[in-house]
């Protein structure tokens, strides 16, 4: 009776809910029961967004406090948000690159520094491995397609709980004006997130990884 | 579309809403009308994409009163009607589903409502399930998208066997769930209504509303009888023996068995589907071969209390475990945490301690949602607050992608309740205090529940000056047309009721149209309407900035915009009093995203130093 929980943290617009339901159906693809829960409405609008997506012997839609597998953060404040639920046995691929929130900064609650973030986060997980979601994308020639690099990268350290020909088979499915760029950035972040794996000093745009 | 395409036994990953769209074309739905409102928007905008190729009626009624009324009249004609709705909306259309339970149907009728634990997108948490008991309509609670589609094909048989309206209750957790959905076989083709006159069923005057009320009361009887062995009511025992016993609902139910898990526990769970009326003696049974019974169950305690009313009558003395001691909370979602918090609670069991919580966590930026970059409603606020400046003036404001505009840093509204509300407590603010007052309201919303209050306020001569923020859509549950739109829901013309002349025909003699995008003569049209000794309505219309650049294939209306920081004095305007969220401060720098503007350019206008320009 296994269940493996991915988590998508993000901010709004940010194409969280498309990596969700990529991952939902490739799990259904290859046959296991997955439960995943989005947000919508009014969340959409530049807040705080997460994905859940539970595989294994599941009902809940809900990932419990500490019991996140993987967390794959598109913005790093919104890793740190996600925080409580990681423990020592989670992985996280975060993203470096900020998105600042809107308005006045509250002098009480500044953004902290990046460093801080992935210390926070390395203290409270097994491995993190921060990666510049964006460079990765950039290489494929389309930026927006960075949240489908982090992915790869994910799926590059064999941390996805879904085969990676799954996900190339629903990429080739998927029609639309940035199917190839996706694909690419996929692949970009696939070799990026390999190269971690065998311990191989991270290539540019991966900007740290460490283990806590 | 794979939902309306796939064939019986198909396995489809569904959404909760999309999985009741499903089921009720296998309930082989004729007509359909809903206002749209998250988390029950999808419902509507799927049987949008689908409606015209299948021969469904559908619309996006005006409100949700119109929307239960259009199905009244087609399920008095012998059509099976599906209307959608948030729970808010049930408020709304309560007046008629009160009557329409005395009434009852001739072609199945299922209204679904879905609610909003922890506010996601609404500003109550109130629960329909009290509304079902209150209306005496029956109602069903599926707690995943496969029991979506089964219930709702349930309801819709129940109510076309019983004759009565059936509620669907989810909430945003059932309706927002996506899961593979095993899917069942759908009909072709469609009743067509027929209505006979003569009958007195649809007519509740006094003499027959009596006698509805008798036959209600009857036909909920058999209901209740229906509960004991309805599928949606199920027993799922624990693999040995155990004297703990769980009753549970809805979205609540999807975390029970992995608490239990969790804690180690072994209980027999009566999983309930169809709650309202209660399956009294599968309860009552349940609870006396049980020690202890935990209820569990988000929002009110609507199973607990009925389930003590159960045991009381019957004299049973199994212990119930719910909501008084504070062991399950009443607000907010439940999850497999506090579910196995509430349980080790009343059981007297020690969880183990989470890990120490690090402070950092305490002291994190906020990232509510925002007013996008280039929104209209931005740049209204912007011309408001500068008419106001130097007047005590009150902002009565109203439902909607503008609610977003109260908090800081435009800080453009003292008041957000509910539809239309922001219209008739702009008068109350005017007799009570005096002072200058401005009501904002959406288009959407104007329609919805916007015109009797504008009425009372020029014939009762109250003095205010009503703002219609006019973006020609339904923004923010997803961009549906309203009575105002040129064009359909099938991309057909249709006839636009006009702002203007509405706004005249109710008695308002300064009434002006101009562009938020022009925020110095919006101004000065603030200033003017302020002066007016009556009610005056200003309609700012501009169409919302995301629909419009998706109209233009994602591009924006220009090149970016950029701040000079030679001309730039750092008075922080442009972030502080406007706040467009493409603009940002860097250290002392203030700077303009060039990924984030649409070049709408409305801070250039802004900026008191004209440091803001197009790039280049």
């Amino acid at each position: 009776m296994t269940r493996t929980n991915v988590l998508i943290a993000g901010v709004g617009g940010q194409g969280i809910l498309f990596i969700g339901k990529l991952l939902a159906q490739a799990g259904m693809r290859e046959g296991q029961q997955v439960v995943m829960s989005e947000t919508h409405g009014l969340a959409q609008r530049g807040g705080a967004v997460v994905s859940e997506i539970r595989f294994g012997d599941v009902s809940s839609p809900i990932i419990p406090a500490g019991e996140a597998d993987l967390l794959i953060a598109f913005e790093p404040l919104e890793a740190l948000r996600s925080l409580p639920r990681l423990s020592k046995r989670s992985v996280v691929v975060c993203n470096t690159s900020i998105l600042p929130p809107f308005a006045i900064q509250d002098p009480e609650s500044p953004y902290p520094s990046i460093d801080t973030i992935l210390k926070t986060l390395q203290e409270a997980a097994a491995e993190v491995v921060a990666v510049n979601a964006e460079e990765l994308a950039d290489r494929a020639g389309e930026r927006r397609s960075s949240n489908v690099a982090l992915l790869g990268v994910a799926a590059g350290l064999g941390r996805l709980p879904v085969k990676e020909e799954t996900i190339h088979t629903l990429f080739r499915e998927l029609t639309g004006p940035r199917a190839e760029a996706n694909l690419r950035a996929f692949e970009i972040g696939e070799e990026a997130g390999m190269k971690l794996a065998e311990g191989a000093a991270p290539p540019s745009p991966v900007a740290a990884a460490g283990s806590g | 579309m794979e939902l309306v395409t796939a064939s019986e036994g198909a396995r489809l990953l569904l959404l909760g809403n999309e999985a009741i769209v499903r089921g009720a074309l296998e309930a082989g739905v004729d007509f359909v009308t809903t206002y749209p409102g998250t988390p029950a928007s999808e419902i509507g905008d799927t049987f949008a994409g689908i409606a015209d190729q299948l021969g469904i009626y559908f619309e996006y009624s005006v409100n949700e009163k119109v929307a239960l009324d259009m199905g009244i009249g087609a399920a008095a004609s012998g059509l099976r009607v599906l209307t959608a709705m948030k729970h808010v909306g049930v408020n709304v259309a309560s007046d008629a589903i009160n009557t329409l339970a005395y009434t009852g149907v001739k072609g199945g009728y299922v209204i679904v409502v879905a609610d909003d634990p922890n506010c996601h997108s609404s500003q109550n948490e109130q629960d329909t399930r009290l509304y079902a008991a209150f209306a005496s309509v029956p109602m069903f609670e599926p707690s995943t998208p496969q029991e979506c589609l089964e219930m709702v094909r349930e309801a819709f048989s129940l109510s076309e066997r019983l004759g009565i309206p059936v509620i669907l209750r989810t909430t945003t957790r059932v309706s927002h769930t996506r899961a593979p959905v095993i899917v069942g076989k759908r009909p072709t083709g469609h009743r067509s209504g027929s209505f006979k006159r003569g009958d007195t069923q649809f007519i509740s005057l006094p003499a027959m509303a009596r006698r509805h009320h008798r036959e209600l009361l009857t036909k909920l009887a058999s209901v209740a009888e229906y509960a004991e062995t309805s599928p949606s009511t199920k027993l799922l025992r624990a693999p040995s023996p155990t004297k703990l016993g769980i009753i549970t609902s809805s979205a609540a139910a999807t975390h029970v068995r992995e608490a239990l898990d969790g804690l180690g526990l072994q209980a027999d769970v009566l999983k309930l589907g169809l709650t309202h009326p209660l399956p009294r003696w599968a309860i009552l049974s349940f609870l006396q071969s049980h020690e202890k019974t935990a209820i569990i169950e988000e929002l009110e305690p609507y199973l607990e209390e009925r389930i003590r009313a159960i045991a009381q009558e019957a004299a049973c003395d199994a212990v119930i475990l719910g909501k008084s001691t504070g062991a399950f909370p009443r607000t907010g979602e439940l999850n497999i945490d506090l579910v196995k918090a509430g349980l080790a609670a009343h059981l007297g069991l020690t969880l183990a301690a989470p890990p120490p919580r690090p402070a950092i966590l305490d002291h994190l930026p906020a990232r509510p949602p925002i007013l996008c970059a280039g929104c209209p409603h931005a740049a209204s606020f912007y011309a408001v607050r500068s008419a106001i400046r130097k007047r005590d003036a009150i902002l009565a404001s109203d439902i909607g992608c503008y609610s977003l505009g109260a908090m800081a840093p435009v800080r453009a509204g003292d008041l957000m309740i509910a539809m239309g509300t922001g219209i008739g407590a702009a008068g109350g603010f005017a007799r009570a205090t005096n002072k200058p007052v401005i009501a904002y309201i959406g288009d959407s919303t104007f329609y919805h529940a916007g015109i009797p209050a504008l009425i009372n306020a020029v014939h009762n001569r109250h003095q205010f000056v009503l703002i219609i923020l006019d973006n020609r859509t339904t923004a923010m549950t997803g961009h549906q047309p309203h009575a105002g739109s040129e064009i359909n829901w099938k991309g057909e013309e249709a006839p636009a009721v006009s702002m203007e002349a509405l706004a005249r025909a109710c008695g308002v003699r300064h009434v002006r149209t101009i562009d938020p995008y022009e925020p110095k003569e919006m101004r000065a049209a603030v200033e003017e309407a302020l002066a007016q000794s009556e009610v005056s309505v200003l309609i700012a219309r501009r169409a919302c900035a995301l629909l419009a650049i998706n109209e233009r294939a994602g591009k924006p209306f220009g090149p970016p915009y950029e701040i000079s920081d030679e001309l730039c004095r750092k008075c922080g305007i442009c972030v502080t009093r406007f706040g467009c969220p493409a603009i940002y401060q860097e250290g002392k720098t203030f700077k303009i995203d060039p990924a984030r503007c649409v070049s709408c350019g409305v801070c250039a206008v802004v900026c008191p130093f004209e440091a803001i320009g197009v790039a280049g």
